[in-house]
């Protein structure tokens, strides 16, 4: 088929060869000013009703706006948030689906979820009476990466093989799906009615620390994808042909899980359980520039961004009053446009 | 591992014996214990007048016929599943099974007034059936061939499709529905063995299937090329052992709801145990899942007495220990090549 292609359209061929990113930055460029008129609507948008000159007006000069508070404090805050977890959310999956080499992991597929779930659901129904609900993040960070560590540690012998870390950190997700069920069975309708939400992943309510607080991992552990994206193509060939390309096959494995790690475990810390975006931004991604993590990794988190963008903002103005968590229409959004995609790339 | 025929033959013969024994513990135990003894005198000579024989054969012994049942049934065909897509992460759910049947039964409770689950029994069934086709009409390609990614890929897509409609509905419409969430946790309580009975043709066919076509599925793992070159039909092979999960996953979510761990796990319990000879394997995931859910259904009775326990949560609970022992000894070289 490659072969078909290259007869018929030799001018494009040509111009891929001087531009070799050709399409992937055309992709990025469009995705981007997708996120950008996205962003711009979303701030229009909102139970209380506003003009787009008068919250352009807010953001030039929130002082002397009505709507400076509205604007600045309430719904930038909320956006931002939903851009960096969706990102963050995205490259992990695309991490870790490289890294196992298998098309249905996600972050749960070594236990970052469900650990997170879990410590988040137990202070729900323990501490939430006596601290401050600030703690949650952190107690949901916690929770991710002490699961991460335990899968990693029990599947450790000699090394980590990728399918002994698929079947541990399966197993071990079960596990904890099971305590975190059992433990909003026994706790009372508030703080069940919290973990569910929780659980369904919202970013209600979110403020500018939690913007902040998604930063550090990843500045971190974006530049590190592109430093380790050749080792990341070697390690997706196989163990044995990473070795004799000369990847050092441990610690590039190391080093690419905890970032996934890093990105993951904030992400569900602030909105709880998105993972469905991790699973699929990814392949979305591949979709739509073809395999090459260099590729993947941009595309994969600008299309997380929108899609978790999208949900949140279905979530805050389809259904007003009511303001429904961004969970729910994550998958309503990401999966039809997979369906097509799957669809159309029929070969 | 088992390596030898022998204690293979062992193995089977010592996981049959304990199936037996956890079906006849779930049927003494519960609020009021019934010996035994008294379970032989009902099948015998039923008596209307006695409780305890009205007890026994209207709850515990439908129960225990559906935890079995049900536990067989999903492990083999994640078992099914894990093979045919090459993919130790597959599940029945994959197929888009469980969310078509969550999905038909939601669209029905919005629409008529059922309120039980054995009302739910042909939604879900119809429900599991229509995703699957639909997932599979999605995975194909443009020559009719269907690859283990793309049928993974489709069936990911589909699946969050029809969730998402349903926590949509669910989400509209909240009245009504506590029954519905109910059958979502999944549970082989208040099960009535007429609800069983039209279905066991179902089951029985699935069965022959694989009886069947065990050995050619052991082909299938050795990859398409391979079982082309041994002058076997992979279309036909895939078709009917696919045709033997929705069966088989299709009846038990009707049955139960969403049982979880059952068609994921016990899939590698049982592949740890027999190896991947299918004609062991598939037998040794019958019984182990049907252990597993007996054993997790009486569980959960006890757990916390007056709260009903999901039994998924207990299949989970008890089976996590086990499972990361056998992964941890067994997943190296059992799975090389597979994940």
């Amino acid at each position: 088929m490659t072969a078909e292609m290259t007869l018929r359209r030799p001018a494009k061929r040509r111009l891929a060869r001087i531009l070799p990113l050709t399409r992937t930055w055309g992709v990025a460029l469009l995705l981007s000013l997708m996120l950008a008129a996205s962003v711009a609507v979303s701030l229009t948008l909102g139970s209380f009703p506003t003009t787009p000159a008068a919250v352009a007006r807010a953001l030039a000069y929130p002082a002397s706006s009505d709507i400076g508070f509205i604007v600045w404090e309430l719904r930038l805050p909320r956006i931002g948030l939903a851009v960096l977890v969706g990102a963050a959310l995205a490259v992990a999956g695309a991490i870790l689906q490289g890294i196992v080499r298998n098309p249905l992991a996600s972050p749960d597929v070594i236990g970052i979820t469900s650990g997170a779930a879990m410590a988040a659901v137990v202070f729900l129904a323990l501490f939430s009476a006596s601290m401050n609900a600030l703690w949650l993040p952190l107690a949901a960070m916690a929770g991710a990466l002490l699961a991460a560590l335990l899968v990693f540690s029990l599947a450790w012998k000699k090394g980590v093989t990728p399918a002994r870390l698929v079947l541990v950190g399966i197993g071990l997700s079960a596990a904890m799906g099971a305590v975190t069920t059992l433990l909003i069975v026994i706790s009372d309708d508030a703080a069940a009615m919290h973990a569910y939400v929780w659980l369904t992943g919202s970013i209600y309510g979110a403020q500018w620390h939690d913007v902040l607080g998604m930063l550090p991992s990843l500045a971190l552990c974006l530049p590190l994808c592109f430093i380790l994206a050749r080792h990341m193509d070697a390690l997706a060939l196989g163990d044995s042909i990473a070795q004799g390309l000369g990847v050092n096959i441990a610690r590039s494995r190391l080093v690419l899980v905890a970032s996934s790690v890093a990105l993951a475990g904030s992400a569900v810390a602030f909105a709880g359980g998105l993972s469905f975006v991790g699973l699929i931004a990814p392949h979305i991604a591949t979709r739509l520039v073809g395999r090459g993590f260099a590729r993947q990794v941009p595309i994969a988190a600008l299309v997380g961004s929108l899609i978790v963008l999208y949900a949140d903002l279905l979530g805050r103005v389809a259904f007003l009053p009511k303001d429904l968590p961004a969970g729910i229409f994550v998958s309503g959004i990401g999966a039809p446009f997979f369906v097509y995609l799957l669809h159309k790339s029929r070969s | 591992m088992l390596t030898t025929r022998r204690a293979k033959s062992v193995g089977l013969i010592l996981g049959l014996g304990l199936t037996l024994l956890a079906f006849v513990t779930s049927i003494a135990l519960g609020t009021t214990p019934i010996s035994p003894a008294t379970l032989s005198s009902a099948l015998l000579h039923y008596d209307p007048s006695q409780v305890n024989h009205i007890i026994l054969l209207t709850e515990r012994l439908p129960r225990a016929v559906v935890a079995a049942l049900v536990g067989a049934s999903l492990a083999i065909a994640g078992a099914l599943m894990q093979t045919m897509t090459r993919n130790p992460l597959a599940s029945p759910g994959i197929l888009g099974i469980n969310a078509g049947a969550m999905f038909f039964v939601v669209v029905t409770v919005s629409l008529l007034p059922l309120s039980s689950p054995a009302e739910y029994v042909w939604p879900a069934l119809l429900g599991a059936f229509v995703a699957a086709v639909l997932v599979i009409l999605l995975s194909r390609g443009r020559h009719g061939e269907v690859s283990p990614l793309r049928v993974v890929l489709a069936g990911v897509a589909v699946t969050a499709l029809f969730v998402s409609f349903s926590q949509g509905l669910l989400i509209v419409d909240q009245q009504g529905f506590e029954s519905v969430l109910f059958w979502l946790a999944g549970s082989v309580a208040g099960r009535d063995l007429a609800l069983v009975t039209p279905l066991l043709p179902l089951f029985l066919v699935a069965i022959v299937i694989c009886a069947v076509l065990a050995r050619h599925a052991n082909a299938l793992l050795l990859g398409e090329d391979m079982v082309k070159g041994l002058g076997i039909n992979v279309t036909t092979i895939k078709a009917l052992l696919g045709l033997a999960v929705i069966l088989l996953a299709g009846s038990s979510v009707a049955i139960a709801g969403m049982i979880g761990f059952v068609g994921l796990i016990v899939p590698h319990m049982a592949r740890g145990l027999f190896g991947l000879d299918h004609r062991w394997m598939l037998p040794g995931c019958a019984l182990l899942g049907a252990c597993l859910l007996l054993t997790a259904d009486v569980a959960a009775r006890f757990l916390m007495p007056p709260q009903d326990v999901p039994v998924g949560v207990m299949t989970a609970l008890i089976g996590t220990p086990f499972f990361i022992y056998i992964a941890r000894r067994e997943a190296g070289h059992h799975t090389k090549g597979r994940a």
